[in-house]
């Protein structure tokens, strides 16, 4: 339904644009998410920090690949082991005219990760270091042991005001009077659930933002936000559905902007059960876990049509995924490429390994939280199938999934055998997957949080431990690139794909994609 | 009178308790929300900690004291996810939903009554059956699917109005609505039209069926033998005699489009209530899914009241302190 209403839009949409009016001052951009509170620091979630960054700076940006450049930091070396010495920018003026020093730093990474009420902070990113002001333009951070990813960290965190923002609680922002900050744009109005406004910083120390006015708006529902589009209600939309891309890549008033993102795709299997829930022998008996075997595991990630999962469930919108960020990312390998599909080696790898009548397994997706999540859980459903593992998909809405997922079977183990999920890296680079997916579950010192599969090897581990405390950029990649091709030859885990975004614009707007998938006002530009 | 109204309230306050402890648990057995609000980057004592401090971590007993300990003081928790009071994250969207409501309804009965009392009133005409048959189209076509084709429409198509949103409000008499603006009206055309569609429909079947039914009654044809003009039989006697049926369903109508306008406000991105719930919902944001519902379930039962206050002005022979409730 939704694609042949789409295709009729497109025709008519051809008139409605032409009766816009081209607004050339001002910006409407819809996004598919809720931001929940201005407060940059009160809640550590993808909306509010893209929100934030039109008018707050960190330390070190990150451009639209995520390439760490200068912010509010001119630059940032390592002056020993554990201490980071960051030079600030002189002459920043926040928007109400106070000047930036080296205390609205310190006050901002005292507050950032104890906000009252806050659902989950920048603890994360900043605890366990220590800020020392040495003058006005220079700030020392400094950890207990050797950290390579200061420079990560500080890039995600919001600098706010001392005068104002350090003492103001999170109602203030919400109502703008301590919404001051030094990015190009300051808050003018904010409805919850429906709208933010922005208009200029006139002290903003890049010189004049390109718009007046920017509104950003809230549609969460796919074909409204399409909608809303075509009717030129807005100038631009975040997370285009696949569905429609079709249909607007075919209207002469609309521009696709496209870009890889951070986040891939992949599967989770069980490792450490002998006797795992979801998989069965033929027929439904107890079966001694075939996923513990690798040459089952090399078995299903070759049964698997990555090209045809590209082509017929994500409209082209994917790039078949061999490893865990795409290629560009600092620590990805050179080494690897997407699996080939070979369904007639993975059965007899299935053989060999003694399963040659295969066996039943249930794969759980969440439903909705990527793109298409579901539809590529039924697609691998079917593939896997074919070589002979009769493989039935549930789907479970998403605030239960990471729930049973992470926690749900007995003593608080991950309660599914076989899963769907995504991981974006935030920070950018193989660190973030490779500690969180890939590293023995280990709450004691934080590893493996989100290892649902429970994948333990003791050598891999320790790469990506000494990868950790490696300062050294070029060795550190070296060591996180071997990590990774260290856990895909065991298959740690699969991965499918990497996502593909689109934005959507209205002709004569050019939007440049990000891989962390942010929609920026500050990336839009009028040709 | 009285009485009566005490006794209702009374009445209330138990509903809207096994109201609450029933959403309580009910939320807390979908999923644990700390997941839904972690960034992957965390570690588990991160998480662990967001759990101690959303109070996530005390077992489910001890937490439902607590909560019904503040809610009887009036504290019916703070948002996960907004960190603000959950009653104020709902009462700050809701004159949105108000002002979609009433329209919604007003449209519902300007039109409603008068196409009903004419499809009853002339059953066999062309244009009677044209009614009734639009009215089955409007209660059986999905309501999300009926306002993405208005959309497609009134806002893609012909360009007439705004696709989605609310427009600009104003304040008159100390009340902030979009109904006081041209951009406000425009915005509000078609998610008011979506939201009245099956009240419409509703409406004009009632109407119609009590003046099919009210003509023949001998208090009718008695006025027609007194030889009183027919623009006072109908508009007087009656109308007034087919109203009660139609007063009482719009009454508890009006309740389910303020609490469940939720398809139109999402389709349309109207920044109400309904909006506010299912985001509570998909994000387990437990204190605001409960206060929502205990402030559905209130404002249900002084619906329910206001309709037997008007019974009894509609129709004299009802006295409500016989009515047991």
């Amino acid at each position: 339904m939704k694609r042949t209403s789409l295709a009729a839009l497109s025709s008519a949409a051809v008139l409605m644009a032409l009766s816009t009016p081209a607004l050339s001052a001002s910006v409407t951009i819809a996004i598919g998410s809720e931001v929940t509170s201005l407060d940059p620091h009160y809640h550590n979630l993808s909306p509010n920090n893209m929100m934030a960054r039109h008018v707050f700076d960190q330390l070190i940006g990150q451009d639209h690949n995520q390439t760490l450049v200068p912010g509010l930091a001119v630059s940032w070396e390592p002056i020993n082991d554990t201490t980071w010495e960051f030079k600030l920018r002189e002459g920043v003026l926040f928007s109400d005219g106070t000047p930036f020093t080296a205390d609205d730093v310190a006050c901002s990474f005292e507050r950032a990760p104890d906000v009252p009420n806050s659902p989950s902070g920048y603890g994360t990113y900043l605890n366990g270091k220590t800020v020392t002001i040495i003058d006005d333009y220079t700030v020392h951070i400094s950890t207990e042991a050797p950290y390579p990813l200061m420079a990560n960290d500080i890039s995600t965190v919001p600098v706010i005001s001392d005068s104002v923002g350090c003492s103001g609680t999170t109602d203030q922002f919400n109502d703008l009077t301590a919404a001051v900050g030094t990015g190009p744009y300051v808050y003018t109005d904010y409805v919850p659930g429906d709208r933010v406004v922005m208009g200029r910083n006139p002290n903003s120390w890049r010189g004049e933002a390109e718009w007046e006015e920017v509104t950003i708006r809230m549609i969460g529902s796919d074909p409204s936000r399409v909608a809303a589009l075509l009717a030129g209600d807005v100038d631009m939309i975040g997370q285009v559905p696949t569905v429609d891309i079709p249909a607007l890549e075919a209207n002469d008033d609309i521009v696709l902007a496209q870009g890889v993102s951070n986040r891939v795709i992949y599967l989770h299997m069980d490792h450490f059960r002998d006797a795992s829930p979801f998989v069965m022998a033929n027929g439904g008996d107890d079966i001694v876990n075939p996923l513990r075997d690798t040459r089952v595991r090399r078995a299903i990630s070759m049964a698997i049509n990555r090209v045809a999962i590209q082509e017929r469930v994500m409209e082209g919108l994917s790039i078949p995924a061999g490893q865990l960020l795409p290629d560009g990312f600092f620590g990805v390998s050179d080494n690897l490429s997407a699996w080939e599909y070979d369904a007639a080696g993975a059965q007899a790898l299935l053989a060999e390994a003694g399963y040659a009548d295969g066996f039943e397994l249930t794969i759980h997706t969440p439903n909705g939280r990527y793109i298409n999540d579901t539809r590529i859980g039924e697609a691998i459903a079917q593939m896997l199938t074919r070589i002979g593992i009769r493989t039935s998909l549930e789907a479970v809405p998403t605030n239960v999934f990471f729930t049973r997922a992470s926690r749900g079977g007995p003593n608080e183990t991950p309660e599914f055998s076989f899963i769907l999920a995504g991981w974006g890296a935030g920070s950018g680079e193989a660190s973030s997957p490779l500690r969180s997916l890939i590293h023995t579950h280990d709450p004691a010192n934080g590893f493996g949080a989100s290892n649902r599969g429970r994948y333990s090897n003791a050598e891999v581990d320790a790469v990506i431990e000494q990868a950790l405390v490696t300062v050294d950029d070029t060795e550190r990649a070296a060591l996180l690139a071997q990590a990774t091709e260290m856990a895909i030859e065991d298959v740690a885990i699969i991965p499918v794909h990497y996502q593909v975004n689109t934005w959507a614009a209205r002709e004569g707007l050019t939007y440049t994609p990000r891989t962390d998938e942010y929609t920026l006002a500050t990336g839009v530009t009028a040709n | 009178m009285g009485v009566f109204i005490l006794r209702r309230l009374l009445q209330s306050a138990l509903v809207v308790f096994a109201m609450a402890t029933l959403v309580f648990f009910g939320v807390f057995a979908v999923g644990d929300p700390v997941w839904m609000f972690i960034s992957p980057d965390m570690t588990q004592a991160d998480i662990e900690q967001v759990r101690v401090s959303l109070g996530l971590d005390l077992p489910l007993w001890r937490q439902y004291l607590i909560f019904i300990g503040n809610a009887a003081r009036g504290d019916l928790g703070v948002s996960f996810v907004f960190g603000e009071p959950a009653m104020e994250v709902i009462i700050q969207r809701m004159p949105a939903t108000l002002e979609l409501a009433f329209t919604a309804l007003l449209i519902a009965v300007l039109f409603g009554v008068p196409l009903g009392l004419y499809a009853g009133l002339f059953p066999e005409s062309f244009a009677s059956r044209g009614i009734m048959a639009g009215s089955i189209v409007g209660f059986s076509l999905p309501n999300f699917w009926v306002g993405i084709m208005l959309i497609m429409v009134f806002a893609v198509v012909l360009g007439w109005v705004p696709a989605t949103g609310r427009g600009d409000t104003a304040t008159y008499f100390g009340i902030t609505s979009s109904l006081f603006t041209l951009d406000g009206l425009s915005h509000i055309a078609l998610p008011a039209f979506n939201l009245a569609l099956t009240k419409l429909a509703l409406v004009i079947r009632l109407t119609r069926a009590g003046t099919r039914e009210a003509i023949h009654m001998d208090y009718i044809r008695f006025a027609r033998a007194k030889g009183l003009s027919e623009r006072r039989i109908i508009g007087v006697h009656l109308l007034k005699n087919i109203m009660i049926p139609v007063v009482t369903i719009i009454g508890l109508e009006f309740g389910t489009l303020v609490a469940f306008a939720v398809v139109t406000e999402t389709v349309f991105a109207w920044p109400g209530m309904g909006k506010l719930l299912i985001q509570a919902i998909q994000q387990l944001d437990r204190p605001v899914v409960v206060a929502y519902l205990m402030l559905i379930v209130f404002l249900f039962v002084i619906i329910n009241l206001v309709v037997d206050i008007l019974y009894s002005m509609l129709d004299p022979r009802v006295r409500l302190g016989d009515s047991r409730a």
